[in-house]
């Protein structure tokens, strides 16, 4: 990978990363839209949006609440699309490999995020007597501030994790030994039951949900039956 | 309802007010929340206060709203409209530090129960039934993001006109019957999809394998319920993180 990629590949990490708080928050930093952006941008959108929604199975568990700490999902997809997106052909391996370092990249984002907000209450405080004055000037370069420390942290993550994963995944696979199809198994499988332990937790207290999740559930069936 | 029309807010006021409402989370921190984000948010409208931006009414306002302040991001709009209507007409500064203080809870119940917690996993289930069923990267991003926003954008749009429009009486479009029933009507909906979406989307990952999806569906039901008993003493996506690292260590080891 050359540094113009690993460059233009943190730049849309930054963007995703400042997503999925500070602006604008429209969901462009959901796994399903990161992986398939980055599997784009490497010219292979279909294994990015494959990890994508893998990655999304997962994310259906962490749901962004007020001040609580979440995975960033933003720039960690970046990493999972370029990952899955990178191989010339489908090789055992892959999908995990992409799936198991962007969940990694997601829990350091969270954690940086949580240091971000430290900084900002640093800065709100060091400000305090300016904004208590109605300082124009301070309130928005508090704001600024933010969003520009926000995004650097995104465009920082996705660069180290480039640096530090696709030589992994490429010595990692090397030494794989199994088949595609048991290493997509326990991706899905993993997948697969936290989506399902979520949606119960969510809707659960819905009346009627296992009736209306039953209805859906045999409508999915019925359609893999036919492809 | 607030029986008095609202000042003039010119377009292009509004549209500021609105454009700063997407980066309203801008400087969140744990002491002021999204306090200076509210202050940023409603600035603009504060212009037209007497004697502009060096105005000492301009000042006490800003500084009044830049406080400490928590809501849901999508609902900041109901706030900043309401307040900034209430700085435009004059209300004394008491009452609209009670009115700030009363509206927190509310704003972050309601756009944590609808949004959070029901609309965005709908719509992810939503994009995961067009991946499942074969949709296209382009397709399935589209569906998402446009479903998505349409809500997203919406809500912003109307709270902040619902703000503006009642001002300090904007409490009671809370209690908008549309509003309230949304959530369960929406999360019978997600039930539906999240039923759909699974087989589907799983198949799909795992390449059309037949031979090891009913192996997988057992695998998954399995998980999900000892994910359930946890009952959140330790999060799925983590507990994953552990299952994923040890399988692959397998994979390269043996």
């Amino acid at each position: 990978m050359s540094a113009g990629e690993v460059v233009i590949l943190a730049l849309l990490g930054g963007v995703l990363g400042l997503d999925t708080v500070s602006f604008p928050q429209a969901m462009l930093s959901r796994p399903i839209v990161g992986g398939t952006l980055a599997g784009a941008l490497v010219g292979n959108p279909l294994p990015g949006l494959l990890v994508g929604a893998a990655l999304e199975l997962f994310a259906v568990e962490t749901l962004p609440f007020g001040a609580s700490r979440y995975p960033e999902w933003g720039s960690a997809s970046v990493i999972g699309g370029v990952l899955a997106s990178s191989g010339l052909s489908v090789e055992a391996g892959r999908l995990c490999t992409a799936v198991l370092a962007t969940l990694m990249m997601a829990w350091l984002g969270g954690w940086s995020m949580v240091q971000l907000r430290r900084l900002n209450a640093r800065l709100a405080r060091r400000r305090h007597d300016a904004v208590a004055r109605g300082g124009r000037r301070t309130v928005l370069g508090l704001q600024m501030a933010g969003l520009t420390a926000d995004l650097t942290r995104g465009i920082a993550l996705t660069a180290a994790g480039l640096i530090v994963f696709v030589p992994l995944q490429a010595a990692t696979l090397q030494s794989w030994v199994g088949g595609v199809e048991l290493s997509r198994a326990v991706v899905a499988g993993t997948a697969g039951a936290v989506s399902l332990g979520a949606a119960y937790k969510l809707f659960h207290a819905v009346p009627g949900f296992g009736w209306q999740f039953l209805l859906g559930l045999a409508a999915g069936l019925a359609v893999v039956s036919v492809l | 309802m607030n029986e008095r029309p609202p000042p003039t807010l010119p377009l292009s006021t509004r549209a500021a007010i609105f454009l700063r409402l997407l980066a309203v989370q801008g400087a969140f921190n744990y002491e002021t929340l999204v306090g200076n984000g509210i202050g940023f948010c409603v600035e603009p409208a504060l212009r037209r206060l007497p004697g502009g931006r060096e105005g000492e009414a301009y000042r006490t306002a800003l500084a009044r709203q830049s406080q400490y302040f928590n809501t849901h991001p999508y609902l900041a709009g109901v706030a900043v409209g309401a307040l900034a209507r209430a700085e435009l007409e004059g209300e004394s500064p008491d009452r609209i530090e009670r009115f700030r203080t009363a509206l927190c809870g509310p704003l972050g119940a309601l756009g944590d129960r609808l949004v959070w917690a029901t609309f965005l996993p709908l719509c992810s289930f939503a994009a995961l039934v067009v991946f499942g069923a074969g949709g296209s990267p382009l397709a399935t991003v589209l569906s998402f993001l446009g479903l998505y926003n349409t809500g997203h954008i919406g809500l912003r749009v109307w709270g902040l006109q619902a703000g503006w429009r009642n001002g300090l009486a904007v409490a009671q479009s809370l209690g908008n019957p549309v509003l309230q029933l949304a959530a369960p009507q929406l999360g019978r909906v997600a039930a539906v999809l999240a039923g759909c979406a699974l087989p589907l989307a799983l198949y799909r990952v795992m390449g059309a394998e037949r031979d090891l999806f009913v192996g997988t569906g057992v695998g998954v039901i399995t998980g999900a319920i000892l994910l359930v008993s946890l009952h959140g003493r330790m999060e799925g996506w983590k507990l994953s993180m552990i299952v994923l690292a040890g399988f692959a260590l397998y994979s390269v080891i043996r």
